[in-house]
């Protein structure tokens, strides 16, 4: 049974239709990158999977090992091992990074009917999971995203992913804003959890991102649509021409 | 905004209850009758029923302020009775002689007055609508030379300290509702902290409302003597009912050269229903006088009350004094706050901190009045003000009304102001990261009271974080 399985799904926001039909099937161990260009629907597609209320699916269906993921609150979805790298990570001011991190480690722990972690054993699991962002323990005494810099903000995005360990890891612009150090440690820390137990789906505007993390898939999302599939050298092909190429092709063609 | 944002109030009031015990209520109605009647049942002596002919005539001759930002119907103080006690009380009672069904109110309300079953370190007087109930822990602390009683019990225990402070801090003209209470008053805590001592415990007073159509007209009088530190906690509840109840208490805080006195609030008296039937007005005057290098600190949550006003504020009188207010105001529903403080800077180098948390849920109307002043003597005073507000949903408010006025020039005063709205975004961000709607916004909440939470003794904050998860209930989701 595949990972993840989408069916024909549209989505609208305040009834404007965003995405039109789209299917794509996600297997474990597997790196697909959506790309297209602005406004075709690619962070639309991350909110969606994710949860988000704004949102409103009025036809397709989505599954995860399975399980209706539609049905699912946003919580629930997490519970079940699907996270979302926030292309714009929310700041939580007088909530330390480190509270905000247990508390969220412990719903999860629970909803899979493990024992809570308590402070101290905490701690220690934090230890290792700050060598994948390259951080040291200073950075969970501050508030959760409160006056990080973006590339802080997208390290500790992928800090969250390090320690709840999802099935399923959406990435929503992540390499956005970033300067090439910051780029690095983050690539490098998606790298070290890439495992054959997990999906991730990169969701990216530039081929930048893909020079670091190498995808087994690469698809074109335009007008809501997936309007090509490849492998790797596709997200080449688009850095070389542009994305009009593709944006042009009759409705007909596409997937 | 999703129909998540915008479903309100469905909260449950957990204190709601009443009391069944005999009363003796006097009739509705205040006159100078009234007066003379309180002070009787009291057996105060002459100077003080003197007193407080005094205020009643002043009072007769004010007008009910309308500047605050709230609104309700006029009140009529001749529907509302100005003393109750419940008929089982005996004058001065210890606690082993109180009527068990008293002793069962507090234990519900998780206040248990046995001492054995008391919480360590915290003595609580407990006062059930106009009478003190009892006083736990008073024989460790007089070991100190501490006095913790009732203000009825102070007056004739220690007519010369009540006689030397009563209305020094908040005169008795200070302004309508303090003038109403100073006429009828029917007792409150009174505690004094020898020079030099620091009491070792957290003092406590529980204010419970049981009586219908009656109003609570309380005093507290703290004095710290020189270089004395008292850490001073108070808690209130009322029962649900449809009429609103009136709630004016004055607080007394005097703060001698070099002492220090925390005063923390968690204020929960019944915020009314949905559509704004019923619940306390809490028209209260609250000030500290501090002497040289003597700090006053005002902690405050207030979750409950269909209407508060209140400004617990620090008159700085002495040089190098310190004046903090660190407060969390929360209505939903229909309530409506207008609170802040005043800090009055006289003395030299005098400082003072003024942090201001608002959050409106619901229909809540919450509005920050706050008053920095600077002498012409007050050289190098300053005063550093943060005023946040919080909007959950479409149908509230949020108001700022701060008055600054410096009349030094070498002081310096800081304001910092910052309105956010719990959004959608910052929900969805925590239930994308495993918590559920009702955990995000008690996380988040939490969060944004942090620093006055912090001020707060430990027991309390613990309280006061429930305390706002069930202020919040329902407003969101």
């Amino acid at each position: 049974m595949s990972l993840l399985n989408i069916t024909n799904l549209h989505a609208a926001v305040d009834e404007s239709e965003i995405l039109k039909g789209i299917s794509l099937t996600v297997n474990a161990g597997e790196v697909h990158a959506i790309m297209g260009p602005n406004g075709s629907g690619k962070s639309t597609l991350a909110q969606v999977l994710a949860g988000h209320p704004a949102y409103e699916v009025t036809q397709g269906t989505v599954t995860l090992e399975g399980e209706d993921l539609l049905d699912m609150e946003a919580e629930e979805r997490a519970w079940a091992g699907v996270f979302l790298a926030f292309q714009y990570p929310v700041e939580i001011p007088g909530v330390t990074n480190a509270y905000f991190l247990r508390m969220a480690y412990n719903e999860v722990r629970k909803a899979r009917g493990l024992d809570e972690l308590d402070p101290m054993e905490f701690l220690d699991l934090l230890e290792e999971k700050l060598k994948v962002v390259e951080w040291g323990p200073e950075i969970m005494e501050r508030a959760v995203n409160f006056g990080f810099s973006g590339g802080e903000k997208k390290r500790n995005e992928i800090l969250q992913m390090a320690v709840l360990e999802p099935k399923l890891a959406i990435l929503d612009e992540t390499d956005s804003g970033l300067d090439i150090d910051a780029l690095r440690i983050v690539a490098d820390g998606v790298n070290k959890l890439r495992s054959p137990e997990r999906a991730i789906i990169l969701v990216t505007h530039y081929q930048r991102l893909l020079d670091y993390i190498v995808p087994d898939f690469v698809h074109v999302l335009a007008g809501g649509k997936i309007v090509k599939s490849g492998g790797k050298e596709l997200a080449l092909e688009l850095e070389a021409k542009g994305y009009e190429w593709l944006t042009g092709i009759p409705e007909a063609a596409a997937v | 905004m999703s129909t998540e944002m915008e479903t309100l109030v469905n909260r449950e009031y957990k204190h709601g209850w009443v009391t069944d015990i005999e009363m003796d209520t006097l009739p509705p109605g205040l006159t100078e009758e009234t007066v003379r009647f309180i002070s009787a049942k009291k057996e105060e002596p002459e100077w003080l029923l003197e007193w407080r002919l005094k205020a009643y005539r002043r009072w007769l001759e004010m007008t009910e302020p309308t500047w605050p930002n709230v609104h309700y119907p006029p009140i009529d103080y001749q529907s509302i009775a100005y003393y109750s006690s419940p008929k089982s009380m005996k004058p001065l009672g210890s606690l082993d002689e109180v009527d068990p069904k008293l002793l069962e109110t507090y234990e519900k309300l998780g206040i248990p007055l046995s001492e054995q079953k008391l919480l360590a370190g915290v003595a609580v007087d407990a006062i059930f609508d106009s009478v003190s109930v009892g006083t736990t822990f008073k024989a460790t602390l007089a070991k100190e030379g501490v006095i913790f009683c009732s203000f009825g019990e102070a007056v004739k225990e220690h007519p010369e300290l009540v006689k030397k402070y009563l209305g020094s801090v908040v005169p008795a003209s200070d302004n309508y509702f303090a003038a109403l209470n100073s006429a009828v008053f029917s007792d409150g805590s009174f505690v004094y902290i020898p020079k030099g001592v620091r009491c070792p415990m957290e003092l406590s007073t529980y204010f419970r409302i049981n009586a219908a159509n009656t109003g609570q007209f309380e005093r507290t009088l703290i004095v710290a003597e020189e270089g004395a530190y008292v850490s001073y906690l108070e808690g209130c509840t009322a029962p649900k009912r449809d009429e609103n109840q009136l709630h004016a208490a004055v607080v007394e805080l005097v703060a001698l050269d070099d002492a220090s006195i925390k005063y923390s609030t968690v204020q929960n008296w019944y915020a009314g229903d949905e559509n704004g039937v019923g619940g306390i007005y809490n028209f209260v005057t609250k000030r500290g006088k501090a002497g040289a290098r003597a700090k006053i600190s005002w902690t405050q949550v207030e979750t409950g009350s269909a209407i508060t006003w209140k400004y617990p504020s620090v008159i700085l009188q002495g040089d190098d004094s310190i004046g903090e207010f660190y407060s969390v105001a929360v209505v939903n529903g229909m309530q409506q706050a207008d609170t802040g403080t005043k800090m009055i800077h006289i003395g030299r180098n005098t400082k003072s901190t003024i942090i201001s948390k608002g959050i409106s849920a619901g229909k809540g109307q919450n509005s920050y009045r706050g008053q920095v002043k600077i002498l012409p003597k007050a050289h190098g005073a300053r005063n550093y003000t943060q005023c946040d507000s919080m909007l959950i949903g479409n149908a509230c408010g949020a108001h700022t009304f701060p008055y600054i006025d410096v009349q030094n020039s070498t002081s310096d005063v800081e304001h910092e102001a910052s309105t956010s709205k719990i959004g959608e975004d910052q929900i969805f961000y925590c239930k994308a990261r495993g918590l559920n709607t009702e955990h995000a916004i008690s996380v988040i909440v939490n969060g944004f009271c942090r620093e006055v939470f912090r001020e707060l003794p430990m027991e309390f904050a613990i309280e006061a974080q429930k305390l706002l998860g069930i202020s919040l209930e329902g407003s969101v989701g």
